[in-house]
């Protein structure tokens, strides 16, 4: 092409070493970093299968998974049940508080918001996003936990007390710390991500998509409604997974709120455990090889979770999207 | 069919609701953010930034404890982190934007979000088999290879979106004045995606800055400042995410009050760190 031709004009004798040689080298040292990720991620998979292999074999794959008892101090038994019942308790219920105001805030940042509030509430959003899972998990532990306990949970528990008592090994003891807590803390940090991730798919959509629907005499909601929802549900729904995938790895705050009870059954109020809250409150103080690997066994199957969450994600973020008209 | 006037209503009951859940949303959060800051600024105190941490009884029988081995160990756990994520990073990145034919780009694409999607826990359990078992003990540089592990998809990313922001007209023009293909990658694309490049590395930065999870067995934690600068590479180290979550869950008064600091200077290092980033992508849409 052009580029050809005025290369053989301005042909100039190069050394061979920066020219050929210099290409070669680059492309290596590229390709061997480039490479290295990928080992890495197989390196995770390998490692955890490996040091999980203990524990997998002692109670086989079918009786971790679904062994309920985890007890390391007296008959060193591990069952991965409570915390894969908690882990997807907490973070299903936490999508499902999350995922109307979240793509409420998107839809105003995007449509209803005058652009420099539009633009300040979009940077709180992502500065929100980047706080850290610790600082979220001091404040719940010495402001939100005790509140809701005076506000909500005695109460409650009173009145069931008073009126309902078949009610109260359903709802726990309102000690403050438990899966309530947990959940709600865990949507208030998942809400900055899945409105980001909305606010991205919103961009997404033509301005024509919106002007045929003004066009047809449309109201604005009607415009929202009919134009842009259907234009980016696939971007909602692969973040909306995503944001699912965050609450299923949230780790620092949840073990700070959940009250980390090891054992079912679980109540509303009343603590539990979820699989990176177990991980981080026991694996410092682990002594046992067999806890140490069913420990690691429960890294693996948060990985394997975690790993088909993305996956589904991607899947949902091709296949769902609407591209209108344009073909790509 | 509706009517214009229930359309109407049906649009501003749509409004209403809107602005309403946005309020619900924002007020909690920035009331936690505020929070924080206002209790923790109180308890900052001098000795803070100067004295270290020591055994609990220091703390209740007065005597003036801090973290100042706590910020430092953080200082020096994230700079190892960045300066072994950064090559790697950087690396992919090129390899995806600037070998787009490629054929490993497809798969490591895929898997650069695959860990970049993991829960940061499970990159604290891969640091500690591959650095902490074989050494035997835990150290601020399994610490560091754990939080690098955090930023090594990062970075990638933010390397091949700053490259791609680059037109291919400046890769060709390189190119036609005779370049050879890594002095055009070095010397006209890495220059012109410079503030791309950084914003990835402030923001990669700022999210393993914040990360408790990993460093909690590989970096393990340490109430003192370690005898020799390479008590800080080769032994246990203390780091502001983790400390302050072992602050927290500790029985001592005198050290949830000195929670409340270490959140407060770690939210500000965190929030710096990526307002900063922000910051730069800014200016560069307005050049």
């Amino acid at each position: 092409m052009q580029h050809e031709q005025t290369g053989t004009i301005a042909e100039k004798p190069v050394s061979i070493i920066y020219r050929w040689l210099g290409d070669r080298i680059f492309l290596t040292l590229v390709v061997a970093l480039g490479l290295s990720i990928i080992l890495l991620a197989g390196a995770m998979a390998w490692v955890l299968t490996d040091e999980s292999g203990m524990a997998l074999k002692e109670f086989g794959v079918i009786g971790f998974l679904t062994g309920t008892t985890w007890d390391p101090g007296v008959q060193f038994r591990f069952g991965a049940f409570p915390f894969i019942a908690g882990t997807l308790i907490t973070s299903v219920l936490a999508l499902v508080l999350a995922f109307y105001p979240a793509i409420a805030v998107a839809i105003f940042i995007a449509e209803y918001a005058p652009r420099w509030l539009g633009h300040i509430i979009e940077n709180l959003v992502h500065l929100i996003a980047a706080v850290p899972s610790v600082v979220i998990g001091i404040w719940g532990i010495f402001v939100f936990a005790p509140w809701m306990r005076d506000t909500f949970y005695f109460p409650i528990y009173e009145w069931a007390a008073n009126h309902h008592p078949s009610l109260l090994p359903i709802l726990g003891s309102p000690i403050g710390y438990g899966m309530a807590t947990a959940t709600i803390i865990l949507a208030l940090m998942i809400i900055p991500f899945t409105t980001a991730l909305t606010r991205d798919a919103i961009r997404q959509v033509p301005k024509e998509q919106r002007e045929a629907a003004w066009a047809l005499g449309a109201t604005k909601w009607e415009v929202i409604r009919m134009a842009v929802i259907p234009y980016s549900r696939g971007g909602i729904m692969a973040g909306a997974i995503l944001s699912f995938g965050r609450a299923i790895g949230e780790t620092m705050a949840v073990a700070m709120l959940i009250g980390n009870n090891n054992n079912l059954p679980f109540s509303v109020m009343g603590p539990a455990a979820t699989m990176p809250s177990v991980i981080v409150n026991e694996f410092r103080e682990a002594v046992g090889n067999l806890h140490l690997s069913s420990l690691m066994a429960i890294g693996l199957v948060l990985f394997v979770v975690s790993l088909i969450v993305n996956l589904v994600a991607a899947y949902v973020t091709r296949k769902l999207s609407i591209t209108g008209g344009q073909s790509i | 069919m509706k009517t214009l006037r229930q359309r109407n209503i049906r649009d501003n009951l749509m409004v209403g609701l809107l602005y309403a859940s946005t309020i619900l949303v924002l007020t909690p959060l920035v009331i936690i953010i505020g929070y924080v800051i206002v209790n923790g600024i109180s308890t900052i105190s001098i000795d803070f930034f100067t004295q270290e941490l020591g055994s609990p009884s220091r703390a209740m029988q007065g005597r003036p404890t801090g973290l100042v081995h706590t910020i430092l160990g953080t200082l020096v756990v994230d700079s190892l982190a960045l300066i072994m994520a950064a090559p790697l990073g950087l690396g992919a990145g090129i390899m995806l934007s600037e070998y787009p034919d490629h054929k490993l780009n497809p798969l490591l694409r895929v898997m650069n979000d695959t860990l970049n999607g993991m829960p940061a826990i499970l990159k604290g359990l891969l640091a500690f088999a591959l650095v902490v078992k074989p050494m035997g003990a835990f150290s601020g540089l399994a610490g560091g290879v754990a939080l690098a592990f955090v930023m090594i998809p990062i970075i990638a990313r933010a390397t091949e979106s700053a490259l791609m922001t680059i037109p291919w007209s400046i890769r060709e023009a390189g190119l036609a004045i005779g370049l050879p293909r890594w002095r055009v990658v070095l010397s006209t694309v890495m220059p012109a995606a410079r503030t791309g490049l950084v914003t990835g590395f402030l923001i990669a930065f700022a999210r393993a800055a914040g990360e408790a999870a990993p460093l909690m067995f590989t970096s393990f934690g340490n109430n003192y400042l370690p005898n020799r600068w390479s008590g800080m590479i080769f032994g246990p180290v203390d780091t502001l995410p983790q400390r302050l979550y072992s602050l927290a869950i500790s029985p001592y008064k005198e050290w949830h009050a000195m929670g409340w600091a270490a959140g407060v200077v770690l939210l500000v290092f965190v929030l710096g760190l990526f307002f900063a980033g922000r910051m730069l992508t800014r200016q560069k849409f307005k050049v």
